[in-house]
């Protein structure tokens, strides 16, 4: 009944990507990592916000974008602020390709230390690496100065 | 223990185990570091010190470690030296400096400078201090002088006072204590009290430490009380340094609550943290202390060039 009343609120779309599953309240850190804040986005995005799952996660958020399916690096990025988000590849309006977003055990040049003393913030010719020590919210570790990184979404590359 | 060729980037890249042989080894060099006995095991190995920031017993005791067993040291104390005033990555400076020594020990005032290194260098790397990061070679000479001291590690009542926030020995030596099941009491204003993550991580490891502000409530249950100094250098805010300087200062009187055989350590340097008065106390352990840097450093020198005994 949940899943009926969901695929109203959000149209489906042609050709383009699902992102489904996103923790609640995470839907506009998914679109700064999508790029709208640089406002170079071609196509439309629909998101939904505080959308009721009828899963284990009782709220969730839901960002459709048309016309664009996501490299990797950006499906990485996403699995730093929503662990359980499906990426869905729409073509045709047919869903191409599902699959689950996957944190690594390491997390290399996807985010900046939060620490201003780290000497990754330093111009060393290194890419920031971190150790993922938790998975629920995701809790990452400066692999150089051992802190932990503090609002994840705030130190995106 | 096998830390032939290794980094010594962070304490908690140390086992239990290979801390207690590091310190066995360093009670082994006691005569060799006091010069009672000569050993020139090292003979024709070179030694990089590298010191980005102002070091007095760091930098001399790894000096006096390698002469003492025979190795050369080249040395760099300041920045304003270097080509790094010149904008050279630290990267560049180390693959440079790696060229012409066996081992480096750097000291730099970013945290994370030695993992860095450590990356960049085909030689091991010791860190000796980045920024308020991890000081694993003072952690050592701290367990050696407390193991020293009380003839074991185990179950000891250790009180950290001072800056729980920006000094780095703190960091590593309560990481290390954990290991050995010692009961944390942490001493410091609220604003330079143990960073959270680090907390977390004691707690991670089985360990929960008091927090007080207040010195007096708990100078009676240690076995060692460990004096830490407000550091200008770490404070972005001079403001904010003003406000805790002074916080805290031991003397006798203060040491007549404490129990007879509780020893005093601290890092050094003091800044008017410890009365010269608990000097010739028999609580005072500080200087001792500092002699430790040499036959632990010494340890660590024989381990990861291949001199060492076991």
């Amino acid at each position: 009944m949940n899943t009926q009343v969901k695929e109203v609120k959000l149209a489906p779309i042609r050709n383009g990507t699902v992102i489904d599953h996103i923790a609640s309240g995470q839907a506009l850190n998914v679109m700064k990592i999508l790029g709208v804040n640089e406002n170079n986005i071609d196509s439309s995005i629909s998101i939904g916000i505080h959308v009721s799952s009828g899963k284990a996660m009782e709220w969730k958020d839901v960002v459709k974008i048309e016309d664009r399916e996501l490299d990797s690096k950006t499906v990485d990025k996403i699995a730093l602020i929503a662990p359980d988000a499906t990426i869905s590849i729409i073509r045709d309006f047919y869903v191409a390709e599902k699959f689950q977003v996957k944190l690594d055990d390491r997390v290399i040049g996807l985010a900046r230390c939060s620490n201003p003393n780290c000497i990754t913030n330093r111009g060393e010719p290194v890419d920031p690496e971190f150790c993922v020590i938790g998975r629920h919210p995701p809790v990452l570790r400066c692999c150089y100065c051992d802190r932990i990184l503090t609002n994840i979404s705030d130190n995106l590359l | 223990m096998d830390l032939y060729d290794k980094d010594v980037v962070s304490i908690r890249d140390f086992t239990r185990d290979e801390i207690e042989s590091i310190l066995d080894l360093s009670q082994e060099m006691v005569p060799y570091a006091l010069g009672e006995k000569t050993d020139r095991k090292l003979d024709g190995r070179i030694l990089g010190n590298l010191f980005f920031e102002p070091s007095t017993r760091t930098k001399l005791s790894f000096e006096s470690a390698a002469y003492r067993l025979g190795c050369d040291v080249i040395d760099v104390s300041e920045m304003s030296m270097t080509s790094i005033s010149k904008g050279e990555t630290l990267a560049d400076t180390i693959k440079m400096v790696d060229a012409y020594c066996d081992l480096i020990v750097l000291r730099h005032p970013y945290e994370g400078a030695a993992r860095l290194a450590a990356k960049f260098s085909e030689n091991p790397v010791i860190n000796a201090g980045d920024g308020a990061g991890s000081h694993p070679t003072q952690t050592l000479l701290d367990l050696f002088t407390m193991r020293e001291a009380k003839g074991t590690l185990e179950g000891l009542n250790i009180v950290l006072v001072g800056d729980l926030k920006y000094g780095r020995t703190v960091h590593s030596l309560a990481d290390a204590l954990t290991m050995f099941g010692a009961k944390l009491t942490l001493v410091a204003p609220d604003s330079l009290q143990m960073p959270d993550d680090i907390v977390s991580h004691l707690e991670s490891n089985g360990c929960h430490p008091r927090k007080t502000s207040v010195i007096d409530d708990v100078i009676d249950q240690a076995d060692v009380l460990y004096v830490t100094r407000i550091q200008r250098e770490r404070f972005p805010d001079p403001a904010e340094y003003n406000k805790v300087a002074g916080t805290y200062r031991i003397d006798n009187a203060m040491l007549r609550e404490a129990k007879s055989d509780m020893i005093v350590m601290h890092p050094l340097p003091r800044v008017g943290e410890i009365a010269p008065e608990v000097d010739g106390t028999r609580h005072a352990r500080y200087f001792k202390q500092a002699f430790n840097g040499v036959p632990v450093r010494m340890a660590l020198l024989c381990a990861i060039l291949g001199g060492g005994r076991s």
